[in-house]
């Protein structure tokens, strides 16, 4: 037997799922996270391994996910780093993009995050690159020596060099690199033009920054995960999840941190496309709501979009991420009625983990998601299979004093806090397909984490994108996830040009050249049967944003420039409705490098048409449109295929339970999904 | 049914206001992503607004002008008609100068108006004397390129082509004006289709109920906002644009707030008549009422909905033929300037009637370059950047170094700039000790310097060269803005703050200074790690922190306790 495990530590809980690589038939455990992410593991190894009834030799690969590269980030808790810039340009953190929030007056009450490097801990070398990559000013290299000394003495473990047009001409940066290396080779060194060679240099700047400042933490962090394995008896290969739902090796990670960090929605969106291509579902919009927040995202033809930019926290990163948009809503979202103006808001401050809901009994007395669908009777009374037992009175009592200043019953107080929660997540969904020119009503909705499925039944119905489905395990969704990626990398370079009839050698070129150093990165991997993938960033000249489109390529490899700007065209139709007549310009070329993924899909099962009466546990009152009625609950755990669900329903399992309105229907499908769909479109 | 008949219910009122703020985010959406012009994308200088049937502002920064805008237009709007417009004595100020370019879409549902959609934005240039349309030497309107009346750029969904032609054959930037006014058409359109899908979603006549309830409850929170704040006895406070570029000024602007019941006037009276130059700010009603809106709902209640549903509650006096209300045919092109200093007046006269926002002024403009000419392959280029300044020392925290006043305007990336232009930016930083000091202090003035690479012009706006940006209770006042033009041959010269088509040659550089920012507080009662923090990060000079902060460092930086605390003790400045 082959083993492979995916370890999804984050902050709350490490999930694993261990899978056989023949059969595809998984196992999975769930232990509290410690303060070291590295500490659950063995627990967890163990867990997993006894309920699979495997020994540790048999585990030949791991996948990793964690939120420690997040989470110090967030926390502000990364090493000391300094920053080299172009003479003149020192206060590039400290000035950003000048920006201020809106609306009118908006800088009266904001606070300005400090920058990841102190202005004490930056240093400007005279050293000057133009646009074109011809050097104006030699690189100082004194200058370098003595800022890099300087820094060190400072107690600086680690600089980003950022020299203005790098992606142009990197031979400054890589300068510098040697100069430290000769000098302290301890220092962790970035270079803005390696972690990304493109313009826009504040961009650029933030992105090697912040890989600085989690590189010395998550480096070390990497080498004690590794170590306790081996002292666990594990003696596999490692693989970290990228923020872009591909693998790359351990080694690779501590270098490159920066994209790594959003590997845990990356690992939720790929498990989701997973569960649901594999039941024939391949566009799809996700859902995986959690505690404090939500997760949504839209996948197109089985594929994750790809976002280039993402703002972790305060920080605007460039590095490719599934793109995950995150709305301040989840199940610990607090209800609230503003002072003057007399509405009802939900979140986006969250009672957490801790106090938690009011019905947790931890302490909170604010009213929040939770305690509302408890009071609606959407949720069992105890959650974790008992662990958590939940207060009904409590979470009742303060929703109806929430209501007393709105003329609201609990109940009523309770639906609303629900709606309205509901339409801020539809919301969000909307515009991010809006924005990419899709219509909602032909995805499916995947609904995940802890409380996404309670509230897919209803986003469905605001979006119209039926059936939602529930995965098997929505809990663990994102280490299973894991397992269905391969390694993946992206080459790119910005190549400022306007594109002419005809051919054009220096793009092919340029392509070529990442085709090679693609190549050589696949085989350096191991990695056989690897896909490349050719993509560019085109706009019309000068135009703000930039779309990025699919090369076409011919026999030779040439790329073949007016079917690309054909194809830019169109989607420019597609998504904003018009076409300019300007001339389209290129601005940036990029390979991308994907190695198989191991995963094997489990296999169907035979499917019985049932009414899932042998998984009824109980009956209980929910409140739906205004009125009390009954609804059925059932254990997922014996739910069979084929077994259809009528609602109003509640569905428990360990880790999520399920809400099926009244007027729809929950079938488990041949892959153990709930598939939820309104009554009359059986 | 009885309930149907009353209120909307208030889950569907925050849900269709949650959805009104969506379709205003997505507006935003469409023209970031598809315009052309930089001063749109890369700095947003675009404004959605979505309004019922009757033309109130539902979601949007502005005050809503489109019931002047349809009595001005008369004729009847149908659906799939779009309205432009760039008059801005023809909407009563809605927008302020000639480049802001404004379309219109209604909103018709079964039949039926259910409300407008509406956005502007500032195109790159619309003809007239200069590029960018705004001649500091401008002497009537006339000199500020096309003024397009209220027309018809679409009847029933059909562009009227002709139209399109005359318009953009009057600017230098016409293929990027037509992008521009595009997206800004396709914003409008997803705005209505928006709108319809409430409609369609919970019944026309309770989607009207609810934008009316919408309308009411922010009425009525800003009433107790006013009656709480705004006093009774009249108070006062006065400020100046240093000059109109034409040698005239300074001009002084004086705003007096009092309440009376329910009501709060501001009045303009006082504030000196229009210049000959173009810094007239044609103010719209609606507009000043809901800028004044968004200070009070900004420091009281940042939950309160930005809708015009309290316009009722303010009155507004402007005089005729004031700086504030000037009359046609005056030159309006740098009203930036005298619209950041009524941000300034308006933020004084609130200051004093609450410590909520007691704060210093801001650098107070909106300066800009625009530099043109003709490249080493013969192509024309125009390259046209706003810079911010000081933010001045405020109750939250210091103000922001080299940060923008106005909200979600970016700098232009230099790597932009020199990929497309032809020009080398030196040096971007913020300037040292530029910013008054204060408990809080005030943000430092920014220098840019260009390097000009080809010959060409020059055209530069912005103030506060001499009158400095004032401090508040203690709070010293920031330092002036400055242009000088460094010659290839050596020789500098000092422009003024507001000039025109000043010609460059290739090796020429500018150093672009824009003015710094009151503090706030006395200097003395800043803490000593926040004053040293700014020294070792080389925002405060070793010499201002001892001079104004009573703060002692010895060479390598380090805090002289004894020093330090003899200085603060003996009321700070050691006299020098």
């Amino acid at each position: 037997m082959s083993l492979s495990l995916a370890v999804d530590a984050g902050g709350t809980f490490t999930d694993l799922v261990l899978t056989d690589t023949a059969s595809g038939h998984t196992w999975i455990a769930k232990t509290p996270s410690a303060s070291d992410p590295t500490e659950a593991v063995p627990d967890g190894i163990a867990k997993v391994c006894d309920a699979a009834g495997a020994g540790r030799g048999a585990i030949a690969s791991l996948h990793y996910g964690s939120t420690a590269a997040l989470n110090v980030l967030l926390t502000r808790r990364g090493a000391t780093i300094g920053l080299l810039t172009t003479a003149g340009f020192g206060q590039i953190l400290h000035l950003a993009r000048s920006q201020t929030p809106g609306p009118l007056v908006g800088w009266l009450s904001w606070v300005k995050p400090d920058p990841l490097v102190p202005l004490e801990l930056t240093r400007e070398i005279p050293e000057r690159v133009r646009a074109d990559g011809t050097v104006e000013v030699p690189l100082d290299t004194e200058a370098a020596r003595r800022a890099v000394a300087d820094l060190a003495e400072r107690g600086a473990e680690a600089i980003a060099v950022v020299f203005l047009h790098s992606y142009a001409n990197p031979d400054h940066e890589l300068q510098v690199r040697r100069i430290a290396g000769d000098m302290a080779p301890d220092l962790h060194v970035t270079l803005s033009h390696e972690v990304l060679p493109e313009y826009r240099e504040y961009e650029r700047a933030m992105t090697a920054v912040v890989n600085t400042y989690i590189s010395p933490s998550v480096s070390r962090s990497l080498q004690a995960f590794g170590s306790r394995l081996h002292a666990e008896g594990l003696d596999c290969t490692v693989n970290v999840v990228r923020s872009d739902g591909g693998l790359m090796s351990s080694d690779a990670a501590a270098v490159r941190p920066v994209e790594t960090i959003v590997s845990g929605p990356s690992g939720g969106v790929a498990g989701a496309l997973a569960v649901a291509t594999a039941a024939g579902f391949a566009d799809i919009l996700t859902l995986d709501m959690g505690g404090t927040s939500t997760d949504v995202s839209v996948c197109t033809g089985g594929e994750a979009l790809i976002s280039r930019d993402t703002v972790v926290g305060d920080h605007p990163v460039r590095s490719p991420s599934v793109d995950v948009r995150s709305i301040g809503a989840g199940g610990g979202s607090i209800a609230f009625v503003p002072e003057l103006l007399r509405g009802l808001r939900v979140g986006p401050a969250s009672a957490g983990a801790e106090p938690g809901p009011v019905c947790y009994g931890r302490g909170g007395d604010r009213p929040t998601v939770t305690d509302a669908n408890l009071v609606l009777g959407r949720l069992p009374a105890g959650l974790l299979g008992g662990e958590i037992t939940l207060d009904r009175e409590a979470a009742e009592r303060a929703l109806s004093l929430l209501g007393s200043d709105l003329d609201m019953s609990a109940h009523e107080t309770a639906q609303a806090v629900v709606d309205i929660a509901n339409e801020k997540m539809a919301g969000a969904l909307r515009i991010m397909s809006v924005e990419r020119g899709l219509d909602p009503r032909d995805y499916t909705l995947v609904a995940f984490g802890g409380a996404g499925p309670l509230h897919g039944n209803a986003l469905a119905g605001l979006l119209g994108c039926f059936p939602v489905l529930v995965p098997p395990s929505p809990g663990v969704l994102s280490a299973y996830g894991f397992h269905t990626v391969g390694h993946r990398n992206t080459f790119s370079r910005t190549l400022i040009r306007e594109l002419r009839a005809g051919k054009d050698k220096d793009v092919t070129k340029a392509f070529s050249e990442m085709v090679d150093r693609a190549q050589a990165w696949l085989n350096a991997q191991g990695l056989t049967g690897g896909v490349l993938a050719y993509t560019c960033d085109l706009r019309f000249l000068r135009q703000g944003y930039e779309i990025e489109v699919a090369v076409p390529t011919g026999d030779g490899g040439e790329v073949l420039i007016d079917a690309l700007a054909e194809r830019f065209r169109s989607e420019h139709q597609r998504l904003y409705g018009f076409v300019p007549e300007a001339p389209i310009e290129m601005v940036n070329v990029r390979v991308e490098a994907r190695g198989p993924a191991a995963h094997i899909a489990p296999k169907p099962q035979t499917v019985v048409p049932g009414d899932g009466d042998q998984a009824r546990a109980s009956t209980e009152q929910v409140y739906q449109q205004g009125g009390w009625t009954e609804a059925g609950v059932y254990e997922r755990d014996h739910l069979r295929p084929g077994d259809a669900v009528s609602g109003p329903a509640i569905i428990t399992q360990t880790d999520t339970t399920t809400f099926v309105h009244g007027g729809h229907v929950a079938v488990t499908d041949a892959w153990a999904n709930l598939l939820i769909s309104p009554e009359d479109s059986k | 049914m009885t309930a149907e008949a009353a209120a909307v219910d208030l889950a569907t009122l925050e849900i269709i206001e949650s959805a009104l703020l969506n379709i205003r985010e997505e507006m935003d959406a469409v023209v970031l992503q598809s315009a052309m012009s930089p001063i749109i994308r890369e700095q947003h200088d675009e404004f959605p607004l979505v309004t019922d049937a009757a033309g109130n502002m539902l979601v949007g920064q502005f005050g809503s002008y489109v019931p002047l805008l349809l009595e001005t237009f008369g004729d009847e709007i149908r659906t799939g008609d779009v309205i432009l417009q760039s008059d801005p004595y023809l909407c009563g100020g809605a927008i302020q100068h000639t480049p802001d370019w404004l379309v219109l879409a209604p909103i018709d549902f079964d039949g039926e108006r259910v409300g407008y959609a509406s956005m502007f934005g500032h195109v790159l240039d619309c003809g007239g004397t200069v590029p960018g349309s705004m001649a500091a030497t401008a002497t009537s309107i006339w000199d500020e390129g096309i003024r397009i009346p209220p027309v018809k750029l679409f009847a029933e969904d059909r562009l009227n082509v002709d139209v399109l032609r005359i318009i953009l054959n009057n600017s230098r930037t016409p293929e990027m004006n037509e992008a521009d006014l595009m997206a800004l058409v396709a914003a409008c359109r997803t705005a209505a289709t928006r709108v319809q899908d409430l409609c369609r979603r919970f019944g026309t006549a309770t989607y009207q109920r609810a934008c009316d309830a919408l309308l009411q409850r922010t009425r009525d929170a800003m009433a107790a906002i006013i009656a709480r704040h705004i006093p009774t006895e009249p108070v006062n406070f006065t400020d100046v644009v240093d000059d109109d570029g034409q040698g005239n000024g300074p001009f002084e602007m004086k705003l007096t707030v009092w309440r009376e019941g329910e009501k709060a006037f501001f009045d303009w009276t006082g504030t000196d008549p229009q210049a000959p130059g173009p810094i007239n700010l044609a103010t719209h009603e609606g507009m000043f009422k809901m800028f004044v809106g968004i200070y009070l709902i900004m420091a009281f209640d940042p939950e309160i909905s930005f809708n015009e549903g309290f316009h009722d509650l303010i009155e507004v006096i402007l005089e005729p033929g004031s700086l504030v209300s000037p009359e046609f045919p005056a030159p309006l092109g740098l009203l930036n300037i005298t619209l950041a200093r009524h941000f300034d007046v308006i933020q004084g006269v609130l200051a004093l009637c609450a410590p909520e926002f007691a704060a210093g002024a801001g650098y107070g403009s909106s300066p800009a370059l625009t530099y043109s000419g003709t490249d080493d392959r013969g192509e024309y280029f125009q390259l046209g950047e706003i810079s911010y300044g000081g933010l001045p020392g405020r109750p939250a925290g210091d103000g922001m170094d080299g940060h923008s006043w106005w909200p979600l305007f970016t700098n232009i990336p230099t790597e932009y700039i020199e990929s497309y232009f032809p020009v080398t930016v030196q040096t971007y930083r913020s300037i040292p000790d530029s910013g008054g000091a204060g408990h809080r202090r005030g943000g430092n003035g920014v220098e840019k310097v260009y390097r000009f690479d080809s010959d060409g012009e020059i055209t530069i706006q912005d103030d506060r060269w001499q009158s400095r940006p004032w401090g508040w209770a203690g709070g010293l006042p920031g330092d002036l803005s400055h242009k000088m033009l460094h010659r290839a041959g050596g020789e500098t010269e000092h422009l003024p703050s507001k000039c025109d088509v000043v010609a460059v040659e290739a090796g020429d550089s500018l150093s672009f200074i824009t003015a710094g920012a009151g503090g706030l507080g006395d200097p003395l009662r800043r803490p000593v790690e926040s004053v040293l923090r700014d020294v070792r990060g080389g925002l405060v000079s070793p010499e201002a922190a001892r001079r104004h902060y009573g703060v002692a460092l010895t060479e390598d930086l380090q805090v002289d306790e004894a020093a330090t605390e003899q200085l603060r003790r003996s009321g700070g400045s050691d006299s020098d």
